[in-house]
C-alpha cells in the first residue's frame, strides 16, 4: 500500500456517519468518498460547486462533475452555498489541502516565493478561507515534507486554529493543535519512525506523549479505495 | 472599462433591454470590445468555450478577465495574449493540477505581464452578487486575518454597525460583458439553464451587457427543477451554439470531458505545443 492511500484511510475514518462534510479535489475527495461506502454511508457530502447530498458513483475529478450534480439532493449557485450553507456555519467538516502550512496550522496555497514575482503560482484560496473558519472540524490533508511544513508561510492564504476540531493528517502520521495552539504529533502510521516525521518538518516539531499509532488499513479499506479510484474517469 | 460608479448604473426601466438572435462571430464583434471587463462564467459546468474561441479567433486584446475559476478556457485566452489582468479565486486545473499559461504570464510574463486581482470564491461570489444588485460592496467572512486582505484592493476590513463585529467588505463587480452558457433559449429569446448554476444569473445581472450561447431553440420552455430563468430583457444577443460548453458540459447534453481537461496539462506545459495546438483547433476553424 502507498503513503497516500494510507493517508486517505486515516482520513476517511475521521468522519462519522451522518455528518456534513464539504469535499474539496483530490485526496479529501477519495476520503470523503470513501467514508460513505464504508463507516459513514448517511455522511452528506457537500461541494462548493453547489450540490448538497451528492452520491457519486463514481470518483469525480472535478467538484463539477456531472455525476455529483445528477445524484444530488439538491443544487444551489455558488454564492447561496458560499453564503448560506458554508459561511453560515451549516457545514460539520471540511477538508483543506495544503502547499505550505505552519506550525499554528496556517496554509499557504497561494505563491512560493514573494507575491508580486512568485516563483511558483499556485491555484490560489478557492473556498479554503471560509472553509478554515466557518466549518465546525477543519482536516487538512498533506504529504509530509519540509518544503510543505514550513517554518514561514510565504503567504497565509486561510487561518489555522487551536482546540480539537483542527487535524492535519499526513502521509507519516496525525498532528493536532497542544493547548497553546502549536500543532504537534499525536500518532504515527504504523512502520513509520518519529525521526522520519521530525526531518519531515521545518520547524523542530513536539511530540505528544504517549504518541499513538494509527491503526493500519484494513483490507476491506483497501480494495474500497483501490474501487473508487478506478472508477474515476 | 471605466468604474460604474452608482450614478451612472441604469435602473428600473431604463435597465431593460432585447437579445437578438445573432450568429457567434456577430455576438462578439457586437458586444465584446478591445480593453472590456470580461466576465465568462459558468463553474465547471457550462462554460462558455464557444464564444471564448471567437474572441481569440477576433484577436481581442487588453481584456480584463473575471471568473471565479479561469478553468482552461482563460489559461487558451491568457496564453494567446488576450488579457491584461485576470480577477479570479481559484487558478487550477480541477482535480487535475496547474494551469501552465496562466501560471507562466504570473511568473514570467509571457506572452505578456498579467496583473492578478485575488479572491476567494465566498469574496468572489458575493463581489458579482453585490454587482447584481447595484449595491455599493458586498459583505463575507473569510478574509479577516489572510494575507488576500492585503494584497487586493477591493477588499477591506469593516466594522458592524449593529454589533461591532469585524466583517470583510467587497468591491462589487459590473463587467462591461458577461458571457454564458445556457442549455435552452425560446423564440423570443429567454433562456433557462439547469444543473450548477454557478454565478451566471449574478454575472448577467451585474454586467452591462449580457451574451448567452445556448445548445437548443425550443419553441417552449418547460419548468425544470433547478432551472435558472433570464428573460429576454436582461440579455442582449442569444447565439445558438450547439456544443458551445466543450470541454466542459452541459447537463441533458453532454458530459465533461475529463480526459480532454487531463490532457490538456501536457498540451499547455509547453508555449509551441500550446500555440500549435490553438492554430489547429481555434484559429483555423469556424
Amino acid at each position: 500500500m502507498t503513503p497516500e492511500e494510507v493517508m486517505t484511510v486515516i482520513a476517511a475514518r475521521q468522519l462519522e456517519d451522518g455528518q456534513v462534510c464539504l469535499v474539496g479535489v483530490g485526496p479529501p475527495n477519495a476520503a470523503a468518498n470513501l467514508a460513505r461506502r464504508l463507516h459513514a454511508p448517511e455522511c452528506v457530502l457537500v461541494y462548493e460547486s453547489g450540490a448538497i447530498g451528492a452520491r457519486p458513483l463514481r470518483l469525480p475529478l472535478s467538484i463539477g462533475d456531472d455525476d455529483l450534480a445528477a445524484t444530488a439532493d439538491e443544487l444551489v449557485s455558488v454564492p447561496e452555498m458560499f453564503a448560506y450553507w458554508i459561511g453560515a456555519g451549516r457545514i460539520d467538516v471540511g477538508f483543506l489541502g495544503a502547499a505550505q502550512i505552519d506550525r499554528r496550522g496556517n496554509i499557504n496555497t497561494t505563491v512560493i516565493g514573494p507575491y508580486g514575482r512568485p516563483k511558483v503560482r499556485l491555484p490560489g484560496a478557492g473556498g479554503a478561507p471560509e472553509i478554515a473558519a466557518a466549518v465546525r472540524a477543519v482536516i487538512v490533508m498533506a504529504r509530509h515534507s519540509p518544503r510543505t511544513f514550513v517554518e514561514q508561510l510565504d503567504f497565509v492564504t486561510s487561518l489555522g486554529r487551536g482546540g480539537d476540531a483542527f487535524t492535519v493528517i499526513t502521509d507519516l502520521g496525525v498532528l493536532r493543535p497542544g493547548d497553546d495552539g502549536e500543532v504537534e504529533l499525536t500518532a504515527v502510521h504504523a512502520g513509520v519512525e518519529v525521526e522520519q516525521v521530525l526531518e519531515a518538518t521545518g520547524w523542530p516539531l513536539r511530540v505528544r506523549e504517549p504518541l499513538e499509532v494509527t491503526e493500519p488499513p484494513t483490507a476491506r479499506e483497501l480494495e474500497e479505495l483501490r474501487v473508487l479510484r478506478l472508477r474515476t474517469r | 472599462m471605466q468604474d460604474l460608479t452608482p450614478g451612472r448604473v441604469p435602473r428600473g426601466p431604463g435597465d431593460r433591454r432585447s437579445a437578438r438572435f445573432l450568429p457567434l462571430s456577430e455576438a462578439i464583434a457586437e458586444h465584446v470590445h478591445d480593453g472590456d471587463e470580461l466576465a465568462l462564467e459558468g463553474f465547471t459546468h457550462l462554460i462558455p468555450f464557444a464564444a471564448a474561441h471567437e474572441i481569440v479567433r477576433q484577436g481581442r486584446s487588453d481584456l480584463a478577465l473575471v471568473r471565479m475559476t479561469p478553468d482552461v478556457v482563460y489559461d487558451q485566452l491568457i496564453g494567446m495574449g488576450c488579457a491584461r489582468r485576470l480577477t479570479f479565486s481559484y487558478g487550477g486545473n480541477p482535480g487535475v493540477g496547474s494551469l501552465h499559461r496562466f501560471r507562466d504570464a504570473v511568473e514570467h510574463g509571457w506572452p505578456r505581464p498579467l496583473e492578478v486581482v485575488e479572491h476567494s470564491h465566498a469574496g468572489l461570489a458575493a463581489a458579482y452578487a453585490a454587482g447584481a444588485a447595484r449595491l455599493p460592496f458586498g459583505v463575507l467572512r473569510g478574509y479577516e486575518g489572510t494575507d488576500l486582505l492585503a494584497e487586493n484592493d477591493s477588499v477591506a476590513s469593516v466594522e458592524s454597525p449593529f454589533t461591532g463585529e469585524r466583517v470583510s467588505a467587497v468591491k462589487p463587480i459590473n463587467p462591461d460583458v458577461a458571457v454564458i452558457h445556457a442549455q435552452q433559449a425560446d423564440r423570443r429569446g429567454n433562456v433557462m439553464l439547469w444543473g450548477l448554476a454557478g454565478v451566471q444569473k449574478e454575472a448577467v445581472l451585474a454586467a452591462r451587457r449580457a451574451v448567452v450561447t445556448v445548445e437548443e431553440l425550443v419553441d417552449e420552455l418547460e419548468p425544470r427543477p433547478h432551472s435558472v430563468f433570464l428573460p429576454v430583457w436582461v440579455l442582449d444577443a442569444v447565439v445558438v451554439a450547439p456544443g458551445g460548453a466543450w470541454p466542459s458540459y452541459a447537463a441533458g447534453y453532454s458530459v465533461r470531458d475529463n480526459a480532454f481537461y487531463a490532457r490538456w496539462d501536457e498540451i499547455s506545459r509547453d508555449r509551441d505545443r500550446f500555440a500549435e495546438w490553438m492554430r489547429e483547433h481555434i484559429l483555423e476553424t469556424a
